[in-house]
């Protein structure tokens, strides 16, 4: 019963890589819970099941993280020293600033039950979606670039990117909540 | 064939459980890894789940119980699984519509009145398991100890505990609760196609679950789950049940909603009905109450009418299911049908419409559930090797925070186990104590989801306000339930956690219950044998009584016939003694009293059948 490795990258036996081939990290998760799954250990002793299911625990968290791109990127960026928090998606991004706030006046009319106020919000969803999409295909750039450089300006530069991602879903959310709720 | 097999190679034997909310079944998995049902005494492969407690204070389960209904229904209870984990306030819609007799007292764990006695939902559940058990073990002629047992997947935690605790209560090891979806995917799993995304679509008695899995080589992948704990077949009777007490009202100018009897009596004739309706398209609900008689036609159509909401009510958590498994209506390959409800035709449409597939029915919707717990027992015992299961925890855990708002660590769908570490300070000096609030899913406010439990972090080394690092890891199992654990940080020491689960029951008042059972089982046991003592003294008096009209007796001395009497005699004095070893001995001495008896009835016999004979 070797200790096994806390981080994620270890366990899967990756290289620490921004881009990851998905169908084989799938194939090498379904191979490492054969081996550590607790169904593998019921009628073993008590410190074996312990083991399997604190390896497991940690296996399936490794997963889930390293299977979507954006916590993959906040797991390395973690791993490289750079602080990752709620609070750099709460600042509006400068070039934002003027679409945030005309949005949340029409948030308002609708709200307010003013029912004009719906197609400018249904453009801004598709604006919002767009950029959303826009800041998705970059972010798949720079991860190539990270990983064929190793350059930490471009983890620095991943981190905006990340940031302005996760306050552009939540924009799309909260409209997209918005529209949802005013048509029921 | 010898008397005693000993095996030391084979695995322990663990059987399969299906607790439903209607009936319950257990299932093993035979020499040739094949899963099969196990009857039980009566035959039938279906327990119903329904305890009742009789005058003389035995427990009776399943079908004799289900008898009692109608006869003794202040002693008797059905769909307890609906209880199950949960408090008194939030069963308020379920005691509108079921009998339950809730006992005083019943804050955190619910206490049901059968007769005189009181039970909480594990205890009854329990007498369930125990009748399975028992089944199990007269089938496979060996005891049964360890079972996989099945929860619907959209169980919380409490709920799950709750079955847990009662399996331990039965004398049970639970070594896995498995969602009941999946079990069903893997028996359907285990011959057919071993590629691609299935759905399950789990309509029972009482609860509704919806599960979209990935098949992989032997793998199964939950991608996401979906349910309500309260909708069912048991749902759909109360319609029929509401629409017939109106009838009668009207009809004999009288409500008899309050008798227990008449209203049990009803329910079995529109659960009835209803059987029938998804075979022909019209039937008659007929029932008798004290000499009078109620009668009316239901089609097919009027039923779909009534019941199209709660048909509908199961397609939204559908929606959601594939929206979180994050794939599309046309990428699912198969749909599988589980659960009696999903018998009716409507349903069947509806799943057919929403999915585009034809459902699969090919195995026994009741059964199939069964079935794939005991192939789980197998993965588990070792005896099947290739195939996995990788289930998700169906609700988002999280703790209260600031202003009564939930901080999520560990979200839906993910797979299990799964687990997140916190650190927690104090926000005074010296503070000795930190009371982190666990709940359980999806809302956004503490008050709007299910409070799970408290745990007091105790015995904090006093330290300026914020200096202290406690390391809390939550950890939800491969059953579904929260396990948490804290550590000092600062110096690495286990911290002491007090666990007050908001609802159900404390580890101690488990272990009580279990005793209590263990007494009660050594009590069953000494009363079997009393019981069979005493019938085998009845044969031995009834064959002397025979005796004595014969010649043979005659012949005797007056010795031999005054201890005869006196061996008669004692017998009959401790026949009635609860003691079958006193029972027995004074039956031996009779045998031996009577020895010479039967020698010379057998030599009578011998010459009168010779006199008889003509040479």
């Amino acid at each position: 019963m070797n200790p096994v490795p806390s981080n994620y990258y270890d366990f899967f036996g990756l290289e620490h890589k921004l881009d990851l081939d998905l169908p084989d990290l799938e194939k090498r998760f379904y191979a490492l819970s054969r081996q550590y799954h607790p169904d593998r250990y019921t009628l073993k002793s008590r410190e074996e099941q312990q083991y399997a299911l604190d390896a497991t625990a940690i296996l399936n968290d490794a997963y889930r993280t390293l299977r979507d791109p954006l916590a993959r990127a906040e797991y390395l960026l973690k791993e490289n020293g750079f602080d990752i928090g709620e609070q750099g998606s709460k600042n509006v991004p400068t070039e934002l600033l003027e679409e945030v706030f005309e949005l949340n006046m029409a948030l308002e009319e609708l709200r307010g039950g003013d029912e004009s106020a719906r197609p400018a919000l249904e453009e801004a969803r598709k604006k919002f979606v767009a950029m959303r999409d826009q800041i998705d295909s970059d972010l798949q750039a720079r991860f190539a670039e990270y990983d064929r450089t190793r350059d930490r300006d471009v983890l620095a530069d991943i981190r905006g990117m990340l940031n302005r991602r996760r306050y552009v879903r939540n924009l799309v959310n909260e409209v997209e909540k918005e529209l949802a709720g005013a048509a029921a | 064939m010898t008397p005693i097999q000993i095996d030391f190679g084979k695995p322990e034997r663990v059987v399969g459980i299906d607790l439903g909310t209607t009936n319950s079944l257990v299932a093993y998995l035979d020499s040739a890894q094949h899963p099969v049902v196990i009857p039980g005494e009566d035959g039938d492969k279906l327990v119903p789940s329904v305890v009742t407690l009789t005058k003389k204070g035995d427990i009776v389960v399943g079908n004799k119980a289900r008898a009692a209904l109608i006869d003794e229904p202040d002693r008797t209870v059905y769909s307890i699984k609906r209880l199950m984990g949960r408090g008194v306030g939030d069963v308020q819609d379920e005691l509108k519509l079921f009998p339950f007799r809730i006992a005083e007292g019943s804050e955190s764990v619910i206490r049901i009145l059968l007769g005189e006695r009181t039970f909480t939902p594990p205890e009854i559940s329990a007498f369930i398991l125990r009748q399975l058990k028992k089944n199990a073990e007269a089938f496979l002629g060996e005891p049964v100890t360890k079972a996989v047992i099945t929860v619907p997947a959209y169980f919380n935690d409490a709920q799950r505990q709750a079955t847990k605790d009662a399996g331990r209560i039965a004398g049970l090891e639970v070594l896995r609760l498995v969602n009941e979806p999946t079990a069903a995917a893997l028996a359907y799993g285990l011959d057919k196609r071993r590629e691609g995304i299935v759905a399950v679509y789990d309509l029972g008695g009482g609860t509704f679950d919806i599960s979209i899995l990935k098949l992989h080589e032997g793998i199964f992948e939950v991608l996401a789950t979906n349910g309500d704990t309260h909708l069912g077949g048991d749902d759909i009777d109360n319609r029929l049940i509401h629409i017939a007490l109106e009838d009668v009202r009207t009809e004999w100018g009288k409500d008899i909603s309050h008798y227990g009897d008449a209203v049990q009596a009803l329910r079995r004739a529109v659960i009835e009905a209803k059987e029938r309706l998804s075979f022909v398209p019209s039937t008659k609900i007929e029932f008798g109450y004290k000499g009078k008689r109620y009668q009316r036609e239901i089609t097919r159509e009027l039923f779909e009418k009534l019941i199209a909401d709660i048909v509908d009510r199961t397609l939204g958590p559908c929606r959601n299911c594939i929206k979180d498994a994050d794939v599309t209506v046309e990428q699912i390959d198969e749909v599988v049908l589980v659960g009696g409800s999903t018998r009716i035709p409507m349903v069947r449409n509806a799943v057919e419409t929403l999915f585009r597939a034809k459902p699969h029915t090919d195995l026994n919707p009741d059964e199939v559930v069964a079935l794939g717990a005991a192939v789980q027992a197998g993965i588990l015992s070792g005896t099947v090797e290739n195939q996995l299961l990788l289930d998700v925890t169906p609700l988002s855990l999280g703790i209260e925070t600031m202003g009564g708002v939930v901080s999520k660590l560990i979200h839906r769908n993910s797979t299990i186990p799964a687990s997140a570490t916190e650190t927690f300070t104090t926000a005074v000096d010296g503070q000795r104590n930190v009371l982190i609030h666990v709940l359980q899913g999806e809302r956004e406010l503490a008050k709007d989801n299910r409070s799970l439990a408290r745990f007091d972090l105790k015995d904090i080394d006093p330290l300026p306000a914020g200096m202290a690092r406690i390391e809390v890891r939550f950890l939800i199992d491969a059953n579904g339930i929260l396990n948490v654990t804290a550590r000092d940080a600062r110096t690495g020491k286990e911290q002491s956690v007090e666990i007050k689960p908001s609802y159900g029951l404390t580890d101690e008042q488990v272990e009580a219950m279990i005793s209590e059972s263990i007494d009660r089982a050594e009590e069953d046991f000494r009363a079997r044998q009393v019981a069979e003592a005493r019938v085998e003294a009845d044969r031995i008096l009834a064959a002397v009584d025979k005796a004595k009209q014969n010649d043979a007796y005659l012949d005797l001395t007056d010795q031999e016939r005054s201890e005869i009497t006196r061996a008669l005699n004692e017998l009959l004095v401790v026949y009635h003694a609860d003691d079958h070893l006193l029972i027995r001995a004074k039956i031996e001495q009779l045998n031996n009293a009577t020895m010479k008896l039967a020698e010379n009835m057998i030599n009578t016999a011998v010459s009168s059948a010779l006199k008889g004979t003509k040479i």
